[in-house]
Order: structure tokens, then sequence, then C-alpha cells
């Protein structure tokens, strides 16, 4: 784990994302998003860290973020995905929903879109909490505890569904091309059916008995019935949401909130978690052996996990190594990815074997040799 | 703003939600930014620091602060000999930091075309240039501590890292045509004497000597006495006082080379030699070059008093001093806290600095990691604490009316034992909280402090805002959070009054789903039952339902506005058989509460006479079958 130095960007960092890159050309992502937050005048700011294939390139500039350009954003960016190579949309405690178009040829970001007020409160801002893409539909979510669905060449929102949620909404991401999936602060995981007209959730999968609130889930990439959420209490559960109303596994994974967590895109035995605690977590699971994981016995004491059950008639080849249960020793592997404690690492982002992360010590870290 | 008195300001800016005074110090003076003339209306910001919200110092601030945090968890048990290089290399790290500030802001100055911002960045590089200065010295003296031989080897380093013009002009001579014609040749040459850099020296004289076939000889004599002159090897097997007689009888070669003017024709080399030798005069001849009395006390000891002990260093500073700057009347504010730090004198540094600069942080850091060297004596300061603290807490009481920084602050509080937690309770409690993961954020803060109070007034504050938007749910969660049973109370009622008004349950996901937390007030309790009420009602399992409603009845933790809905939503139960039937006793008890309900209701003048009527045929009924039933005997 080399080349994890600081840079120092007099912005707390809020949110980090690689840009995609296209998947036929095979090459590492080296141009990433940022947004702050806390400051009078936020701002989204993308950086690139150098291309590897360009020859006669100064040893110091390697891995060393430059600034190509930024532009002021009205409010905490609580939320950054990119929509497709050029345009990014951000969620602010505003409110609002911007759609932001990066141009490559003169380097500038202008706005190409804005819903304004999209969250809002009859007396307050709603902070919009969460945005997820699938170009050209954009989810979003607040405080409000509304779930809006967008077209990014729409004007107006396609789909608002009013009081999905009694209480505030932190996180969203795809389970399906229709379907979503959102958690809140009172710790539960709801799925949503864009397909079917009503307003309340299709499922709802909660802990029992426990409210803690959960801010971010993810999904794995090839099972889509597996996702990861992460909480309050730096909980990492992974669920299957075919079934039963409780997680899988639970592993105590931080001592502070979870803020985000993320399956590799491409090696999805491999997750990565950040929190308030100042850490940046990278989980490895053992590749699945020829006997399903779940009729392994022992305990690894690092994790409080429930017993697995096998699915009925499931195709053993695809269970995936999350869905553990007891499970022996060194099954899964824990790597701090950080040099020393920071303040909170508020966000990460894994392309490749890139990876890069904000903390609220004004500081990014790009580490391009993620062992993946 | 001046005729605006102090009481009134306060009171404007609380109404802004800009925290830039939330701490209004009486004691420390106020600038004004962007002032205009009086007699206009409008609110002036003011700023009591400007140094926080530069982009490029704030990065100073964000470093500096990872650095103290790694400071002070560095254990006290090692034995202090160990501990030294750590101390060492702590104080080169901040250093390296302030450096870094310093080139950043020099390129932003250089390349900015705004004039006013060119002076401003220009000004914050002169003051970081001290402050490097001042620390590298203390580093060298204190942190350090470096004993006689080694000392005068830091203090040419300290010298010639701060004189890096010299190698620009080395640069720019040797790029030449012809160096050794270069205007600027000789003085290159001297100044690498100047600051004892002997080899480099005889690199541009042997350029010289190349050329000059009649004074071969001079040449080949001075470049013998430049590469004997010797030079303390700390890591040597040989003595201070062995160094000494070897250094001696080199002054006397070159004092002797002096007296038999064996450089007396060429009037650069025989400069040289007295330089050699240490002659004052000469050296004050050339204050240009040296530019600093500090560059000339450096330069004298080395060439008179090499192995001079540190305890000795201030009688020679005074002196040097005073022959250098015998122009002025008066010595800079930076000579004087120089001349404090070659008397050993810290506190009068520190002192001299806090009063210097505008901003804490330097004299705060320092302070600090002097303190763990053992360095400070701990004599307490009249109000409580002792200097390290006070400095500490000065420095992170401004940063936490920085709309950012605050979080650095936290850290800052933590090392302070005497006063850090109360000035962390008072303050954080008016960090704004415009968004919920702020206030996630603050409370983690007060959690891992046990501040249950500051736990409490925030989550309420949260629970306000939700409930002013009508978001009931969230209210009751963050109320749930605070364990604050008065307003978990209220919103409880409301809940009820949206049931009253809108016949339906809202928010059913949180109401369901409370959990022991239910029990936090006797109002939430009856919502989360009256609703499973409902529940079981519409599922049809009338007995469950009864059951519940006649404890719910009579446990009393129904409102009174309440009951007439309870006895209204029991008559239709009471129609039903089988609680008749199978529950003489809850007809029983709800008889007995409808007793109570009825002489109450002939008070009050709003009950509607009709339900009262119905309910008191149907329990009369009711009471029949009840008592038939009863006095049945099973056969």
């Amino acid at each position: 784990m080399e080349s994890t130095n600081a840079k120092y960007v007099s912005q707390k960092i809020s949110k980090t994302r690689w840009r995609p890159v296209s998947s036929s050309a095979l090459q590492q992502p080296h141009i990433f998003a940022t947004g702050s937050w806390d400051n009078e005048d936020n701002k989204i700011s993308i950086w690139s860290i150098g291309d590897h294939g360009l020859p006669g390139m100064e040893d110091e500039l390697e891995g060393d973020p430059q600034l190509l350009c930024e532009y002021r954003h009205d409010g905490d960016v609580l939320d950054l995905q990119f929509l497709d190579q050029d345009r990014i949309v951000t969620a602010s405690s505003t409110g609002a929903v911007t759609i932001f178009h990066h141009h490559q040829n003169s380097q500038t970001i202008s706005v190409a879109r804005q819903w304004a007020r999209a969250h809002r409160n009859p007396c307050d801002n709603a902070p919009c909490t969460g945005v997820v893409c699938n170009s050209p539909e954009i989810v979003t979510v607040g405080e409000d505890g509304r779930i809006i669905l967008f077209r990014a060449d729409q004007e107006g929102a396609v789909r608002i569904i009013e009081n999905a949620d009694s209480n505030s909404i932190h996180a969203v991401t795809f389970l399906r091309t229709t379907e979503i999936l959102t958690v809140n602060s009172i710790g539960q995981l709801k799925l949503w059916d864009f397909r079917q007209q009503s307003s309340s959730p299709s499922q709802i999968l909660s802990l029992t008995g426990d409210r803690v609130p959960l801010h971010c889930v993810a999904r794995h990439p090839n099972q889509q019935h597996i996702v990861a959420t992460g909480g309050q209490d730096g909980m990492l559960c992974v669920w299957d949401v075919r079934q039963g109303n409780t997680p899988f596994s639970l592993i105590e994974a931080h001592s502070a909130e979870m803020w985000e967590v993320h399956f590799h895109p491409t090696n999805p035995d491999h997750l990565f978690t950040c929190s308030e605690d100042g850490s940046l977590l990278h989980w490895e699971t053992a590749s699945h052996s020829d006997m399903p994981s779940f009729l392994q016995g022992g305990r690894n004491n690092s994790m409080i996990s429930r017993s697995a059950m096998a699915p009925a008639g499931g195709n053993q080849s695809l269970i995936s190594a999350w869905l553990a249960g007891d499970s022996g020793k060194g099954r899964l592997e824990t790597t701090h990815m950080l040099p020393s404690q920071t303040l909170s690492v508020n966000s990460l982002d894994v392309l490749g074997q890139c990876l890069v992360c904000g903390t609220d010590e004004e500081a990014i870290f790009v580490n391009r040799q993620v062992p993946v | 703003l001046d005729e605006l008195d102090r009481q009134t300001l306060c009171l404007c800016l609380t109404h802004t939600h800009t925290p830039f005074l939330t701490c209004f110090n009486s004691y420390l003076p106020v600038c004004v930014s962007g002032a205009t003339g009086s007699g206009s209306s409008l609110i002036h910001v003011v700023r009591k620091d400007e140094d926080i919200y530069s982009p490029i110092l704030r990065k100073l601030f964000n470093e500096s602060h990872h650095i103290f945090v790694g400071l002070q968890t560095i254990r006290e048990d090692l034995p202090s000999k160990n501990k030294k290089p750590q101390f060492v290399s702590i104080s080169k790290s901040y250093r390296s930091v302030i450096r870094a500030c310093m080139e950043e802001l020099q390129q932003v100055a250089v390349s900015t075309q705004d004039a006013e911002l060119a002076t401003q960045y220009g000004n914050q590089v002169s003051i970081l240039l001290a402050i490097e200065l001042i620390w590298n010295l203390c580093e060298v003296l204190f942190i350090d501590a470096v004993p006689a031989g080694s000392l005068l080897l830091h203090l040419l380093d300290w010298v010639r890292l701060h004189k890096a013009d010299v190698d620009e002009k080395a640069r720019e001579v040797l790029q030449s045509e012809s160096p050794v014609e270069h205007h600027g040749y000789w003085d290159v040459v001297v100044s690498y004497v100047l600051q004892g850099r002997l080899e480099e020296a005889r690199q541009m004289l042997a350029k010289q000597a190349a050329q000059q076939y009649a004074d071969k000889n001079m040449y080949k004599l001075m470049d013998n006495l430049l590469s004997k002159m010797p030079v303390y090897n700390p890591g040597s097997i040989h003595t201070l006082t062995e160094f000494d007689v070897k250094w001696r009888h080199w002054h006397e070669e070159v004092d002797r080379c002096l007296q038999d003017k064996s450089f007396a024709s060429n009037v650069h080399l025989e400069l040289i030699c007295k330089i050699l030798v240490g002659d004052e005069d000469t050296l004050l001849e050339h204050k240009e070059l040296l530019s600093t009395w500090y560059h000339f006390l450096v330069t004298r000891l080395l060439f008179a008093h090499p192995t001079i002990k540190p305890t000795e260093l201030h009688y020679y500073a005074q002196s040097c001093m005073a022959m250098f700057l015998d122009s002025r009347s008066a010595p800079e504010t930076l000579d004087s806290i120089l001349l404090a730090a070659f008397d050993f004198d810290i506190h009068q540094v520190i002192k001299d600095c806090s009063i210097a600069l505008n901003n804490w942080w330097f004299v705060a850091h320092l302070t600090d990691l002097l303190d763990h060297c053992k360095l400070l004596q701990s004599h307490n300061l009249h109000f409580g604490s002792n200097l390290r603290e006070f400095l500490l807490l000065e420095y992170a009481s401004g940063l936490f009316n920085h709309h950012s920084l605050w979080q650095l602050a936290v850290d800052y509080f933590d090392h302070c034992p005497e006063f850090g937690r109360v000035y962390l309770e008072l303050h954080i409690e008016r960090v704004p909280l415009d968004t919920e993961r702020k206030a996630l954020k603050v409370l983690r803060i007060c959690e891992q402090r046990q501040m249950p109070e500051q736990v409490r007034s925030i989550c309420k504050i949260m629970a306000k805002r939700a409930l002013r938007n009508n978001r009931l749910g969230s209210a009751l969660s963050w109320s749930i959070r605070a364990k604050d049973a008065a307003f978990a109370t209220l919103i409880s009622e409301r809940f009820l009054q949206d049931y009253c008004t809108r016949g339906t349950f809202s928010d059913l996901d949180l109401i369901d789903n409370l959990g022991p937390a239910m029990l936090l007030s006797d109002r939430l309790t009856f919502l989360v039952k009256y609703h499973e009420f409902h529940k079981l009602y519409g599922e049809k399992c009338f007995t469950e339902a009864a059951k519940l409603l006649l404890s719910l009845i009579t446990a009393k933790i129904a409102p009174r506005s309440f009951w007439m809905t309870l006895l209204t939503d029991a008559l239709p139960l009471l129609e039903q058989k089988e609680v008749s039937q199978t529950h003489p006793h809850l007809s029983l008890g709800l008889y007995d509460l409808t007793v109570i309900c009825v002489f109450w209701s002939f008070q009050e003048e709003d009950i509607e006479l009709t339900k009262v009527e119905l309910l008191r045929l149907a329990l009369a009924r009711n009471l029949a079958k009840a008592i038939v039933k009863e006095g049945t005997v099973d056969a």
C-alpha cells in the first residue's frame, strides 16, 4: 500500500467519485470529482491524477491530484454521481438537484439543469441526501421523506412519491432498473417498485428491535439480491432481499458511523467502507471453496454473524461468499487503507485499481495500487 | 460602526446565521473589514481573524492539526533520550508545513493580477518566513539542545536555510558567458565564505585561479587555507578540546598569512583572509552581503569562537546586534524575539510572539511542543490554567468561530485537561446545524465525550425543526434519541390530533416499529397501543382487541380528550357476541368507566348526548347478557 499521501485542499470533502471509464478502454480511471460541505462557498471540483500512458511525466506529479476546474455549489454537496462521462448530478443541502456539465475541451463546468426546490419542507430547507443515476433516469431522496424520479432531459419530475418515509431517507441505490432501495434514519431498508402506482414500499426490511439509523447502502454488482448497509453504530450488514426480514450477517466494522460502503464493481469479493472514526477498511472474502461456505463451521471473533440457511434449490456456484454465516477464521480479511488516524472519512470510491477518498481534515487520498 | 455600541452589535449579529461573532470577547481587538463611511445603514461583516479564512493558510491549520494530534499520543513513559528525536522530527514536520504553505503563497502572489491581493499574499509570506525563522532557532536551541561544537553547525544550517539568495546569485554568475568577469562573482565567493561554505568557495576560486597565471601561488595558498579549516564532526572520536586546539593552529596560520601580507597584492583574497581570521570590522563592511545581524553573529562565531557554548551565546548576540544595528534607533520585533531566544528566555519569546502575531497558531503549537519537551516551568497563570493550555484554548476558540474548522478545534480542547471540556461544552452547542448529517457529527462528538446535556439540547433543536415542518415521524425519532419525554408527549398528541381530524394514522412505519422506545412517554405508549388496537380490530381479532382496549382504559394512560373516542370504539365491540359472552368482565369494566364518563359528561357541555345515550343502551344490554351468563350455572 504505497503512495497514499494526503493532498490538502482547503475544503471539507463530502463526496468523491471516479469518472466512469468506458468499458472498452481498459484504462485505470484518472479523473475524479469531489464535492465540499460546511463551507461558506461550497464547490464541486474535478481533479486529475495524470494519465498512466503519458511518457515523460515528472515523478512528483504522479499520484498528486491536480485541480482541473471547479464550480460554486449552493449548499453542502450531500451526494454526487456521474450521470455519464460529462455530466454530474449533485444533491444539495438546500434541497436542490443539479446537473453539471463538464466541458472537457475548455476544462470548465456549467449548470445544465437544476431542480431548485426538489426537496422542500414547509418552513425550512429539506436537504436532498441521496442521488442515484441510471442514465437518463435520476432518483433522489431527501430529509423530507420524498422520493423523486427525474429524467435528465425533462423539465419537471417524472414521479414523486410523497411521504415515502416518515423519517429522513439517507441513501438510495438501484436494485433493478425499475426497483430502488432506500435506507432511513430508523434503520429500515425499503424496496420500492416504480412499476407499481402505490406510494408504499413493496418490502420493508429491518433489524428487529433495533432502530439504529442506516447511512449507506450498496448492491452487489453481479448478484442483485445481495445488499450491504452501514449505519450509525458502524455495523456492516449484508442482506439477502429475497428472503427474510433480517440481515444475513452483521459485522462490527467501525466504532462510529459508517458513511459509505462500496462493493468493488468488477471484483465483488472486495468491499470498502469508510467511517466517522477516521478509518477506511478494505474487506476481502476468500474465494469460495468447493464446499459451500455456509456449511463450514467455526467462528471468526471479529464477526458477529447469524447462521445462514441454504437457499432452496439454489445454484450453489452462485452463492456469494458474503452470505457466509458462521464462518471459519480468516474468511474475511480486513486492511486499513489510510496511513494514520484522521478525522472522519466521509466518502470513498473505487474503480479498477484506484481508490480515492475525502476526509473532514480537508484532505484527499488517492491510492492507485489497490490489491484487488 | 463606531456609532453602535457593543451590545447592539451583539444583538444584530446573533440574528444572522453566520457564526462570525459567536464569542464576542471584549478583550480582543475587533478588526473590521470592508467598512464604508459612517451613516450607512448596512450591517457590516466583522471578522475577528482574517487568516483563518485564507484558503492556502487553511492547509496549514489542517496539517498542523494532524501533527498536533500525533504529538499528543506519544507515550509519556518512554525515556527522554528516545523521545528527543521524535520531538525534533515533529518540529521539522511543523516547519515543513509552514514552508509548503509559504511556497504556495509565494506562487500565488507572483501569479495574481490583483495588486492588493498580491501585497496581502506578500505580507503573509513574510510573516510565515519570520515564523519559520523563529521556530527553526527554537528547535536548534531548545528542542534539539545541542552542545557546544554541534551548536555552531546547527546555527550555520539555520542561517544558510534563510539566506537562499546566494544560490540564485551563484547560478546567475555561473550561467553567464564568463563567470570570473561577472560583476557578482566576488560577491558570491565572499558570501560563500561568510556562510562557511568553503568547498563551494574553493570551486569558484578555482575558476579564477585557472585564468590568473600571475597570482597562481596566491590562489594556491588560499585554496590550501580554505581546505584545511577544521570542521567539528560530532561523531568523531576527537573531543571538543582537541578540535579547539586544531582550530587554533589553523587560525594562527591564517593570521600569519595576513601579517606576512601574502595576499596584499590581491584585494579580494586579502579580504577573504581577513574574514577567515574573524576580523569584525571587515565583516561589518559587508553588511549588505550579510543582510542581518544574526548572520553576522553566526559568521563571527564561525571564524572567532567555533566552540561556543549555548550559555555564552547571549553575550555575543547582544554585542553583534548592537554593532550591526548602530544606524537604527531601536531593534524590530523580530530582532528582539531572536535575541530573547539566544538568551534562552522561552517565556519572553512566547510573549513577544503572542503580541506581534495576529493569530494564536504559532505560539499555541510551539508552546505545546516545548511543553512536551518539559522545557516550560509550569507556573500557573492567575486564571487557573498554565501557559500551554491558555494558548491552546485561545487558538481553538478562534477556530471554533470558523464555519468549517470547528471540527479541528474539538481535538485541541480534548487535550486541555483543565478547561478544555467546559470550553467544548459551551462552543459545541453553538455550531449551526443545517443538515441532519452535520447534527449527527456533532452528536457523535458529544456522545463520545459523555455530554448528555448537549446531546439533549441538539436533539431537541432538531426535533423542534422537524415539528415545525410537520415531519412528525422525524420529530418523534429525535425526541426518542434525546430521551425527552415531554417532547415525545407533545408529538404523540399531535399524532392523535391528526388521527381525530383525518380518521387514519400516518407514519405507520415508524409507529409500528418503535419497540421498547415507546415506553418513553405515556402518551407515546398509548399512541402505539391504540394503533395496535385498530390493527387487531381490522384483523377481526375482537377478543384481543377488546382486551387491549380494556387495558388501555384501566391503565389510565389515555388522555381525557380521548376517552369519548375510546368508548365509542368500545361500542361495536360490545355488540360483538363473543365479547359479551366470553368476557363479561370487559363489559363490567366498561360499565365502570362509562359511569365515570357519564358523570363527567354532565359537567362538560360539548359531549354529544346521542353518543352517550347509545353507549348507555349498549352497555346496559351487554351488562344484562353478562349477568345472565355469570349467573348461569353450568350443568
